[in-house]
């Protein structure tokens, strides 16, 4: 009897992940509703600060590795913009009418005392080509029931070693997101929200980012508008652009 | 002999005019000695501090580090040649590993220098062996400004987050073991140190290191391939570029402090010479010539630097000597926010060439400026001048 009965609890677990669709399958089909070829945003980010809300507007235009930003509001803050070019990322600030290249510690920074650093927003690889993805679990966010997938870096060259994200079962985008350090300390968490539907895919309008190892309420990233693979107008992605 | 004997009594025979020139003189003399002195020791102070915490006899960089330049931190990390294993071994050479990092004092984020080094270092003075321990902790090392800004303290616990050499994020809690106080802020501002080994391990980089700083100077041998070496003199030439500027920038105050007094010699001497016209118609009436007068009244002019020394010295070596013993202080905050190896106490050198080459300068500064009017003397016809007839 006691052998049936270990011999089914090393099975359980065997049958259990059969129930649960192939990681990659669910990688797949979050990168079809998160990525595309081409993307333009118009959002807002609210840095929650120990004494007070700060609210930026931009506009983001984004091509395979290329992104242009422009920031609409606040009034300090307009006119600035950021381009990132491969690995390379410029900011021009109108103030000063210059424009610097962003490198070394100064990625580690805050970008513009948010949650999210400079070196966050560089990072572009698609998760299914970074990461081998198992579903382990089950869970329910916001009614709604996911999945529990934990990503393992299957390349050197990621931010985050690891990552366990909480899919939506039936729209297959992330409700949750956590990332974490090689050693295994949690780095960052991401709660995706206002899930709508968009040129045939589903895309969170409402992304609060925080960084656990940071003081502070985090950072919300509310997306206003938002247009998939339209044509961008190449200048955009020239170091030109920055002070026009 | 009689030319001094006269120009001294002339000189005491004027008196306070005599010790007013004097006093201004000797404060000039003075003042430009202390400032020198300051500069002096402020240079030997930084450089001794510098090769003590930080240089070392030479060093060795991996070709593409460039402490000025962030772009290159990444890269910068190269295997340490086995040629120098034996020096590393006996503790004449040290290897140090650099990279970036963040740390998150209570919650804070702060970019950091994250450097590596053997706990068995002996090259400098860091306290590397407080960053020995027992058990998986990281101990780290930081000094007083880096505890000041970062409002760390012995024995906190801090998160330490980093990239690996693929790019890949890590964070650990490290403890500070020790704080150090050093005067050169390029071994403690915005720095954390690590053992060499942890870091080797965090980064993914076995057996790498940016720089090797050595107890030996190698000057004369042949370098690694993907070394550059750096001598001590290389080294120090920034700290010695600065002493050279700030040297320069206290020239103009030495000018204007010697125009001061020499302008006041110079006004001394034209009335003088003025006023004594019948006297220089006697000399030369009794069988002086016009050069020996001339030479007169410069001497008794160039007196004035030979008094004001004595003077100065008079109330300077006790000044100076207690400069020299005791220091002077500067305020905590003015030596941690100048950026470059200044001391909360700097002891003023006031070597002999110092003191003699700046009385040699003042004492030929005065005889030309006392020489200048003098001349005036032999275009004197002697006749008028026993006449008192202004000429």
């Amino acid at each position: 009897m006691k052998k049936i009965t270990l011999i089914i609890l090393a099975i359980l677990p065997l049958i259990t992940l059969g129930q649960y669709p192939d990681g990659k399958e669910v990688l797949d089909r979050i990168d079809k509703n998160m990525t595309a070829d081409r993307t333009v945003t118009k959002a807002s980010m609210v840095v929650h600060g120990r004494r007070s809300d700060r609210t930026m507007e931009m506009i983001t235009y984004t091509e395979g590795e290329r992104s242009y930003s422009e920031y609409l509001a606040p009034a300090r803050e307009k006119g600035t913009k950021m381009l990132k070019l491969e690995d390379k990322l410029y900011i021009y600030s109108p103030s000063t009418d210059r424009t610097i290249q962003i490198s070394g510690h100064m990625l580690r920074q805050s970008m513009m005392g948010s949650d999210l650093s400079y070196e966050d927003m560089m990072e572009e690889n698609k998760l299914e080509d970074a990461y081998d993805a198992v579903v382990t679990g089950e869970e329910k966010i916001e009614q709604k029931r996911c999945y529990i997938l934990e990503l393992i870096a299957n390349k050197k060259d990621v931010n985050y070693y690891m990552r366990k994200v909480w899919v939506d079962t039936e729209r297959y985008i992330p409700m949750k997101e956590e990332l974490y350090a090689k050693s295994g300390k949690m780095l960052k968490t991401t709660i995706l929200s206002d899930i709508r539907q968009v040129d045939g895919r589903w895309y969170p309008y409402k992304i609060a980012f925080k960084d656990m190892l940071k003081s502070g309420e985090g950072t919300e990233f509310i997306v206003e508008e938002i247009s998939f693979n339209k044509e961008i107008p190449e200048h955009l992605f020239t170091k030109g652009a920055l002070r026009k | 002999m009689r030319t001094i004997k006269l120009a001294l009594r002339n000189l005491f025979g004027a008196g306070l005019r005599t010790w007013l020139n004097v006093f201004v003189l000797s404060m000039a003399f003075v003042m430009i000695i202390f400032f020198r002195g300051f500069l002096s020791g402020w240079d030997h102070q930084a450089k001794h501090d510098m090769i003590e915490w930080e240089i070392g006899e030479s060093q060795f960089w991996q070709e593409t580090y460039d402490p000025f330049d962030p772009f290159t931190l990444n890269e910068s990390h190269a295997v340490i040649p086995k040629q120098y294993n034996q020096l590393i071994e006996d503790g004449k050479m040290t290897p140090v590993l650099i990279t970036q990092g963040t740390i998150y004092p209570d919650g804070r984020m702060q970019s950091v220098l994250l450097k590596g080094i053997s706990t068995r270092n002996n090259v400098i003075a860091l306290p590397t062996d407080m960053l020995d321990t027992e058990g998986e902790e990281i101990n780290a090392i930081i000094g007083t400004v880096m505890a000041k800004n970062s409002k760390l303290k012995e024995g906190d616990y801090v998160v330490l987050r980093w990239r690996d050499v693929h790019g890949t994020f890590d964070a650990v809690e490290i403890k500070i073991a020790a704080i150090f106080d050093c005067d050169v802020p390029s071994v403690d501002a915005g720095q954390i140190w690590i053992p060499l080994q942890s870091l080797q391990q965090m980064m993914g980089t076995p057996n790498e290191a940016t720089i090797l700083i050595s107890g030996v100077d190698h000057a004369e041998e042949a370098y690694p391939a993907g070394w550059i070496f750096k001598s001590q003199h290389d080294l120090l030439s920034d700290i010695e570029e600065l002493i050279k500027t700030k040297s320069i920038g206290g020239s103009i105050m030495y000018v204007i402090l010697m125009l001061l007094a020499m302008l006041a010699i110079f006004d001394t001497q034209v009335l003088s010479i003025f006023r004594r016209q019948r006297e220089i118609g006697t000399f030369v009436a009794l069988g002086m010539t016009r050069g020996e007068v001339v030479r007169m009244f410069t001497v008794e002019g160039a007196m004035h630097a030979v008094l004001a020394m004595i003077v100065g010295a008079i109330y300077g070596i006790p000044l100076f000597w207690f400069m020299a013993t005791k220091g002077i202080a500067f305020p905590v905050e003015a030596t941690q926010d100048f950026g470059v190896a200044l001391a909360d106490v700097i002891y003023p050198v006031f070597s002999m060439m110092l003191i003699f080459g700046t009385s040699l300068l003042v004492l030929i500064t005065t005889a030309i400026v006392s020489w200048i009017p003098a001349r005036k003397i032999s275009r004197m016809k002697p006749t008028d001048a026993i006449r008192g007839k202004l000429q």
